[in-house]
């Protein structure tokens, strides 16, 4: 596919949906907390510019609200709340440490190969831009499990496990125009209910286990149970 | 429609009354008499839908399948409730829980039953995952009820586990939008089921068969499906009892139900590919795996509602290997096991919740004696197990008879496996079950007000069920498996 034969739009819509894959893997190195949230608040931001200019090239005026939703609550709101949290927990100066950064970031950057094979066949209903968008949002949905799966702080996890929910929107925006409207309020309203219940969670995990190093949480296991 | 408006409505307006009453006299009651009339209003709805075969409102769609596992729900809803006001008061009064908490454990009891319920009736894909993951959300705080260190531990893995899982199926649910979108005059309804399903053999094959990968690991997630089935032993074994009952009971129900519907619209588009059966043998391979790997884990568990977890693992992968293998033998079996097994092991669930408080311990190897302590506990203990370990003439032997018979015919080198599981489970069951109902009872072993009402009531309709079923539940059951399969039996 050639990117000159896209509308201007159309490019742009590439351009910042790359910068969303840039900022997951930004996520994924970084071993700063409130940096972590702060690349985390700007992938939000760009999700939200992509809806928008989805909203305005494709005319569906239902998308500027998901935009403004999306604005507000990933990338404002949720941000706010876990440097809050952060703060209360005197965890702003904690710096987790990542065992070999090299092997995460290159694991990443096979996962995005792996989501560019897997959408392949969309690329076949000759689709131009969607399968680019397809397999960027793929990676970045990957690309949160793996930090999920590799970092060890309960944050750091919700913000991977966030991260997926940000490259699931765009798949839904870039590929479709947006799910239904009814639908996209339902999931902004499990994603707000999930956020504030992982804040609830910070505390009794740290009250429980006086730190938030999801490694001690291992009191239950298989291994414990036939001891 | 207005009963199935009531149905819906009915645990929003109780969570809200429920999350105000602070008294635990009238909380307990108040939740009884809810489950109660929602029990009532969902016969309503299934004689109404029995009579006009379907009903369809904007956005809803009750048809034979659905409204039989919404009985099924709000019937496991209503025993469950029964059970647990005097346990839930107990637990109150020996001081591991705090007023308030009894408050948000009713009123997310109720919350937990209406996401249950939507997810059920809800014609929208979309609304369906939302349902899903609002019943993630409230079953976490059930299971951190206790505030345990333990609790929490699975609680958090539940949330991020399921949490994941269910991220994954939103992203196959985009997909088929997705599919739906390139063929569908009218995009808006391309989350609608019942247009999705007449179009089905239009949908872009390629793009739906990853679109069901993705959405079998996510739902899979739900159902306990191996390997994505760690937090369910956790969850279960950490959270009160009745919590456990209804999540064996139900959630993992609704769970296969939408691997389920999203394996029709697969089966129908792939029909006319070179792998038209991919949808089924995923499933297949998945729910052996789930089996096998259960059956095993079931032998080496310390803890009593661990070793029952795995044997949910366990019937809920038999159920998905049923589904997969397809056919109007197999899928008959695998509705008749949903409803057996929802009943048998929420039952199991409530005796194992008054066993565990007559011993003071979870711990296998403390319980013992049950049947010299307190016999109605002992016996309702001996009898869940025969039942679920598919003892005949309870309703389990049945559809597992059922589900051996369509892979005889089928896959016949599999019944060996099947078979070979089933006997290691039923003597994994038995070996730990036998002490513990006969063994001599410690000093000072006595018994504790139970309620072994649910429990008789859910035994008998088992038993009920393996004697011979009415006329009118193999008619319906006939009607749903016409509705999956295409052919009755």
């Amino acid at each position: 596919m050639n990117m000159g034969q896209l509308s201007l739009l159309e490019q742009g819509i590439a351009v910042l949906a790359a910068l969303v894959l840039f900022t997951s893997f930004a996520l994924l190195a970084q071993s700063r907390l409130t940096s972590a949230i702060h690349s985390f608040a700007w992938q939000g931001a760009g999700v939200a510019l992509v809806t928008a200019l989805v909203a305005f090239s494709s005319h569906t005026p239902h998308l500027y609200l998901s935009a403004v939703l999306t604005l507000g609550l990933k990338s404002l709101l949720i941000p706010w709340m876990l440097h809050r949290l952060v703060r209360q927990l005197n965890m702003e100066r904690l710096v987790e440490n990542i065992t070999h950064p090299a092997l995460l970031l290159l694991t990443g950057a096979a996962l995005v190969i792996f989501s560019y094979w897997v959408s392949l066949p969309i690329e076949k209903l000759g689709l131009g831009n969607t399968r680019n968008i397809v397999a960027i949002s793929l990676s970045v949905v990957l690309l949160g499990l793996w930090m999920m799966v590799s970092r060890r702080q309960v944050i750091a996890q919700v913000l991977g496990f966030m991260s997926m929910e940000n490259g699931l929107f765009l798949a839904a925006v870039a590929s479709t125009r947006g799910m239904p409207l009814v639908v996209e309020l339902g999931v902004a309203f499990d994603v707000l209910v999930a956020a504030v219940l992982f804040g609830i969670f910070f505390f009794h995990i740290s009250e429980s286990i006086e730190s938030l190093d999801v490694d001690r949480l291992n009191r239950l296991s298989e291994r414990e149970e036939s001891a | 429609m207005s009963a199935f408006w009531l149905v819906l409505m009915l645990p929003v307006v109780g969570s809200f009354l429920l999350a105000l009453t602070s008294s635990l006299a009238v909380s307990g009651w108040l939740n009884v008499a809810f489950c109660a009339l929602e029990f009532l209003s969902s016969v309503a709805l299934a004689v109404q839908v029995h009579a006009n075969g379907s009903l369809s409102l904007t956005g809803f769609q009750i048809d034979a399948f659905n409204v039989y596992l919404i009985m099924l729900t709000t019937f496991v809803g209503l025993t469950t409730a029964i059970f647990s006001r005097p346990y839930m008061k107990d637990v109150c009064e020996q001081g591991r829980l705090t007023r308030k908490r009894m408050r948000l454990y009713h009123a997310m009891f109720q919350m937990f039953l209406f996401t249950m319920l939507l997810a059920l009736s809800s014609d929208n894909l979309g609304i369906l995952w939302v349902a899903v993951e609002g019943a993630t959300l409230a079953t976490v705080l059930l299971v951190s009820l206790y505030r345990t260190p333990e609790s929490i531990e699975a609680a958090w893995k539940y949330f991020i586990l399921c949490g994941v899982g269910i991220a994954l199926a939103l992203f196959g649910t985009v997909l088929v939008y997705f599919a739906a979108q390139q063929v569908l005059p009218d995009a808006e309804a391309g989350l609608s089921w019942r247009v999705l399903y007449q179009h089905a053999g239009e949908l872009d094959s390629r793009v739906m068969s990853i679109a069901f990968v993705f959405l079998l690991v996510g739902y899979g997630t739900k159902v306990g499906l191996v390997p994505m089935h760690f937090w369910l032993p956790d969850a279960h074994s950490e959270g009160p009892t009745p919590v456990s009952a209804v999540l064996s009971g139900l959630l993992l129900n609704v769970a296969l139900y939408a691997v389920v519907r999203f394996k029709m619209l697969v089966d129908g588009s792939l029909q006319s590919t070179d792998t038209p059966a991919m949808a089924g043998l995923l499933m297949m391979a998945f729910g052996l795996l789930s089996f096998v790997v259960a059956v095993l884990s079931l032998q080496r568990q310390r803890d009593i509602k661990r070793m029952f977890s795995y044997s949910s693992i366990e019937h809920m992968g038999l159920m998905t290997f049923a589904f997969g293998m397809g056919g109007p033998l197999a899928t008959f079996a695998a509705l008749l096991h949903m409803l057996v097994h929802s009943l048998t092991k929420s039952a199991i669930f409530v005796t194992v919740g008054h066993a565990s408080h007559i011993a003071g311990t979870q711990r296998i190897e403390h319980i013992r004696g049950l049947i010299r302590t307190q016999p109605g506990v002992g016996w309702g203990l001996l009898l869940g197990v025969a039942a679920i370990a598919g003892f005949p003439p309870f309703g389990v032997f049945t559809s597992e008879f059922l589900i051996l018979s369509a892979t005889i015919q089928s896959w016949p080198w599999l019944t060996v496996l099947l078979l070979g599981g089933l006997g290691v489970a039923f003597a994994g069951l038995f070996r730990n079950v036998q002490p513990m109902v006969y063994g001599a009872a410690p000093e000072g072993q006595v018994a504790v007000s139970a309620n072994m009402l649910p429990v008789l009531v859910h035994l008998l309709a088992v038993l009920w069920l393996g004697l011979a079923i009415p006329a009118v539940l193999f008619g319906w059951l006939n009607d749903v498996t016409v509705l999956i399969a295409g052919e009755g039996l």
